[in-house]
C-alpha cells in the first residue's frame, strides 16, 4: 500500500544492464572538480623530478621536424612550395601529436586506472576527457614554438601569408581531440577483454602517421601514386593535418566533401565509442 | 511505525567465469552473441556452482553473490559479516557501482560513498594537500566542500607539518592517516566501509572507530560495514547480515548475528565423530573435541580461557600401553607449529581412553588451526597417521572497545610471568 507510492522515488537504481545510450551529463558536470582535479594532476606530474621540466614537451617535435626535413625534404626531395620544409613539418607534426596523445592516453583509461576504477565510482568517462584537455594544454605549449619559428621565418623574408581560414583552426582542434577521444574509448573498452588491441595501436599509430599526409601535401600523393591515393584520401585525419596547413601556412587545398566526410566520420567514431565505452565500464573489472 | 527504507536490494547475484581470460573467452563470447541476437537467453547462466572456494566445481562459472535481498533503513548500521571468500567484497563492489550485477537491481534514495580502500587514487609526486584534494574528488566531494573541511582533514590526520611535502616522502603510516582522514569527513547519505580499521597505530585506530561512532551515532547517518573484526563490528553495528557462499545464510540484530557467525563456524568443526574407517583391529577412534573448559564443543573456542582437547579412543589389542598418541599442530598457513604427545604422561589401558590435553589460558592466538593424529607403537612405530583430522578456530573474546583492534603476530600469545623487581 504504502510501498507503491513510495517505489516511485528511488533517488536511482543499479541494475544489469545499461540503457542503450546514457551519459548522464548532469553527473558528469557534477564531478567536474575531478575533471579539473586530473587535468592539474597529468601536467603537474610531468615536470617533477626534470632538470627541463616543460621543456620536454619541444623537444620532441623540434627534433622530429628536423629529421623529417632532412630525410623527406632534403634526400627524398618533397616540395613543400614556398613554405620552409621546417616550418611544413612542424605544424603537421604538431597537429598530429595532439591526435596520438589523445589517442594514446585515452586507449590506455581502462587498464591503467584498474586500481581506481575496481575502488571507487566516479563517471568513468572524467578519466578520458581529462586526457584530452591535458593534452591540449601540451598541444597550446606547442603550438607556441611553431608560432614562434613562424615569426622567425617571417622575418627572415620567406613569403609567409595568413588565412582569413585561421579562425576556425580552434574548431579543427576540437573536431581532432573529439576523434581521438572516441577512437581511444572505442580501444580502451576492447583492450579490458583482449589485449591483442595494446599491441596493435603501437604500430597501426605510426603506420598511420605516413598516411595522413604529415610529411607531405596530399596533392602529391595524388600525382605520383594516383593508385593508392584513395588509402590517403579515405582517411579523415589526412584532411584534418592538409587542412591545418591550409589553415596555418596557406599552402594546399581545402576539400569540403572531405571535411564533411571527416565530422561525420569524427561523430560516428565519437557515438560508438561512448556506447562501447559505456557498456564496458560496468562490469571491465571483471575482466580486466 | 512505517519504515523509511533507504536501500533495498533485490535478487542480485552475480556470476564469474573462472580460470584465465583467454582463447576460450571469444568463443563463449561468439556464442552468447548469437543467442542474444537470436532473441535467446544468455546460456552461461543457466549453469554455475555456487560459491565454495574449497570444492572443485563442475563447471568454469561460479555464482559468487545468489539472490541477495536485503533493505536497510535510515540511519542503520549494518555489518555484512563473512569468511573470506563468501562474497562480502563482490557485495561491496556492486552496492559501490565498481561493477554491475549479473541479475537483480539496487534501489537507493541517497548517494552512497564507498571507501574499499583508503587513499584510492593517491599520487605519490603530490604533495598531502594536493591529495586531499584530489582524492577528496575521487570519492565524490566538490572543491568548495573539501575547501571548507580542508583544516579540520589536516588536524584530524595529524600530518600538519608535511602537508606541502609530496606523498611519496611519507611513511606507509602517515599515508594512511591523511587517506582516512579525506574519507572522515565525505558526507554522503550511505557510506559503504570496508575494513579500513586494520591500519594505523592504536592510537590512530582508536581515533578512526571514534569518528565511525560519531558518523553513524551521531550524525546519524546510514553505514554498511563489513570487517572480520567482530568486536568493532559488535560496537559499530546495529543489523548484521551473514554471507555464506554467496547467500545471505541470516539477518537480524546484530548480538544474534555474530553469536550465529562465530557459533555456524565453530560448530561442526570442534567435535568430529568417526565410524566405520576409523575401526581398525589394534583400536577404534570413537570421537576428537575441544572446548572451553565448563563449555561444551558447541560453543566458541575463546582464546583467554582454558581449553581441552579431548580424544576418545578404544583400544582393542591386549598391551595398550605399547599405543600412544602425538598431535602435529598446523597453523592456517599449513607451517607446522608444534608436536605434544601422551608419552611420558600415561600409559593408556584396554578399552575405552579419555585422553584429555589442556592447553593454558590465553595460549593460542585467535586463528583456524589444524591437527594431524598419529597412533604409535612401541614410541617409534607410527600406525595410523592421519592430516587434518580436524580443524578448530579460535576466537578473540572481544576486548574493550579502543584498545587495539588489529590482530596480534604470531599464532600463539602465552601469558608469561612478569615481574616488577
Amino acid at each position: 500500500m504504502n510501498n507503491t507510492n513510495k517505489s516511485n522515488n528511488w533517488l536511482f537504481e543499479i541494475t544489469p544492464k545499461n540503457k542503450f545510450f546514457s551519459l548522464n551529463l548532469k553527473e558528469v558536470w557534477q564531478y567536474r572538480d575531478l575533471l579539473f582535479l586530473f587535468v592539474k594532476r597529468d601536467v603537474i606530474t610531468v615536470y617533477k623530478q626534470t632538470v627541463l621540466g616543460p621543456l620536454w614537451y619541444l623537444i620532441q617535435p623540434l627534433f622530429t621536424s628536423v629529421t623529417f626535413t632532412i630525410i623527406f625534404n632534403n634526400v627524398a626531395g618533397i616540395n613543400t612550395g614556398n613554405v620552409p620544409p621546417f616550418l611544413f613539418n612542424l605544424a603537421g607534426i604538431t597537429v598530429w601529436n595532439y591526435f596520438t596523445a589523445c589517442l594514446n592516453g585515452t586507449s590506455d583509461t581502462f587498464k591503467a586506472n584498474a586500481s581506481i576504477f575496481g575502488k571507487v565510482y566516479f563517471p568513468r568517462i572524467i578519466t578520458p576527457l581529462s586526457v584530452v584537455i591535458s593534452n591540449l594544454i601540451k598541444f597550446g605549449i606547442q603550438f607556441l614554438i611553431f608560432i614562434a619559428f613562424y615569426i622567425f621565418y617571417y622575418f627572415k623574408g620567406s613569403d609567409l601569408t595568413l588565412n582569413i581560414s585561421l579562425l576556425f583552426f580552434p574548431i579543427l582542434i576540437a573536431v581532432m581531440g573529439i576523434l581521438g577521444l572516441g577512437l581511444g574509448m572505442l580501444i580502451s573498452s576492447m583492450v579490458t577483454k583482449y589485449r591483442d588491441f595494446s599491441y596493435l595501436i603501437t604500430f597501426g599509430i605510426q603506420l598511420l602517421m605516413y598516411l595522413s599526409a604529415v610529411m607531405y601535401p596530399m596533392e602529391l600523393i595524388k600525382q605520383k601514386m594516383p593508385e593508392y591515393a584513395w588509402i590517403v584520401a579515405y582517411n579523415p585525419l589526412a584532411y584534418i593535418i592538409e587542412t591545418s596547413r591550409y589553415m596555418l601556412l596557406n599552402i594546399g587545398e581545402i576539400s569540403f566533401s572531405g571535411l564533411t566526410y571527416t565530422l561525420i566520420f569524427t561523430i560516428a567514431a565519437f557515438i560508438i565509442g561512448l556506447l562501447v565505452f559505456n557498456k564496458t565500464e560496468k562490469s571491465f573489472i571483471d575482466t580486466v | 511505525m512505517e519504515k523509511d527504507i533507504i536501500l533495498k536490494a533485490e535478487n542480485i547475484s552475480k556470476q564469474y567465469r573462472l580460470g584465465q581470460v583467454g582463447t576460450g573467452t571469444l568463443s563463449h563470447d561468439l556464442n552468447r552473441w548469437w543467442h542474444q541476437i537470436r532473441g535467446k537467453e544468455n546460456p552461461y547462466l543457466k549453469i554455475g556452482d555456487t560459491n565454495d572456494r574449497s570444492t572443485k566445481g563442475s563447471s568454469d562459472y561460479v555464482w559468487a553473490l545468489q539472490n541477495i535481498n536485503f533493505e536497510v533503513e535510515r540511519g542503520q548500521v549494518l555489518g555484512i559479516i563473512g569468511k573470506n571468500g563468501a562474497g562480502k567484497s563482490t557485495l561491496l563492489k556492486i552496492l559501490s557501482k565498481v561493477t554491475a550485477p549479473t541479475t537483480g537491481s539496487i534501489k537507493s534514495r541517497g548517494r552512497i560513498a564507498s571507501l574499499l580502500e583508503v587513499g584510492t587514487g593517491f599520487n605519490g609526486e603530490m604533495t598531502g594537500r594536493e591529495n586531499i584534494f584530489l582524492n577528496g574528488a575521487i570519492l565524490g566531494m566538490t572543491k568548495k566542500e573539501i575547501t571548507s573541511k580542508l583544516d579540520e582533514i589536516i588536524e584530524f590526520s595529524g600530518c600538519e607539518r608535511y602537508i606541502d611535502t609530496p606523498v611519496k616522502r611519507y611513511s606507509s603510516g602517515m599515508t594512511v592517516r591523511l587517506a582516512f582522514a579525506v574519507a572522515a569527513f565525505l558526507e554522503p547519505e550511505i557510506l559503504v566501509i570496508d575494513e579500513v580499521l586494520a591500519v594505523g597505530d592504536a592510537e590512530f585506530q582508536k581515533k578512526a572507530i571514534g569518528k565511525m561512532q560519531d558518523i553513524s551515532k551521531g550524525e546519524g547517518r546510514t553505514v554498511l560495514f563489513v570487517s572480520h573484526n567482530m568486536a568493532a563490528v559488535k560496537s559499530l553495528c546495529t543489523r548484521g547480515i551473514i554471507l555464506e557462499h554467496g547467500k545471505v545464510a541470516f539477518e537480524g540484530d546484530i548480538e544474534n548475528a555474530v553469536s550465529y557467525y562465530l557459533g555456524g563456524e565453530a560448530e561442526a568443526m570442534n567435535l568430529k565423530t568417526f565410524g566405520k574407517e576409523h575401526d581398525l583391529p589394534v583400536f577404534k577412534l570413537n570421537e576428537i573435541s575441544l572446548y572451553n573448559l565448563g563449555q561444551t564443543s558447541d560453543d566458541v573456542l575463546q582464546e583467554n580461557e582454558l581449553i581441552v582437547l579431548n580424544t576418545k579412543i578404544e583400544i582393542k589389542a591386549p598391551e595398550a600401553e605399547r599405543y600412544h598418541i602425538t598431535y602435529h599442530l598446523y597453523n592456517e598457513m599449513g607451517e607446522a607449529m608444534f608436536s605434544f604427545s601422551n608419552a611420558g604422561s600415561f600409559t593408556l589401558k584396554k578399552g575405552v581412553n579419555n585422553i584429555k590435553c589442556h592447553f593454558p589460558k590465553s595460549f593460542f592466538q585467535s586463528g583456524q588451526y589444524f591437527l594431524s593424529l598419529f597412533i604409535v607403537e612401541d614410541s617409534k612405530q607410527p600406525i595410523f597417521v592421519e592430516k587434518d583430522i580436524i580443524s578448530f578456530t579460535v576466537v578473540d573474546s572481544g576486548r574493550e572497545l579502543g584498545t587495539y583492534m588489529g590482530r596480534e603476530p604470531g599464532f600463539i600469545r602465552p601469558q608469561f610471568e612478569w615481574k616488577l623487581e
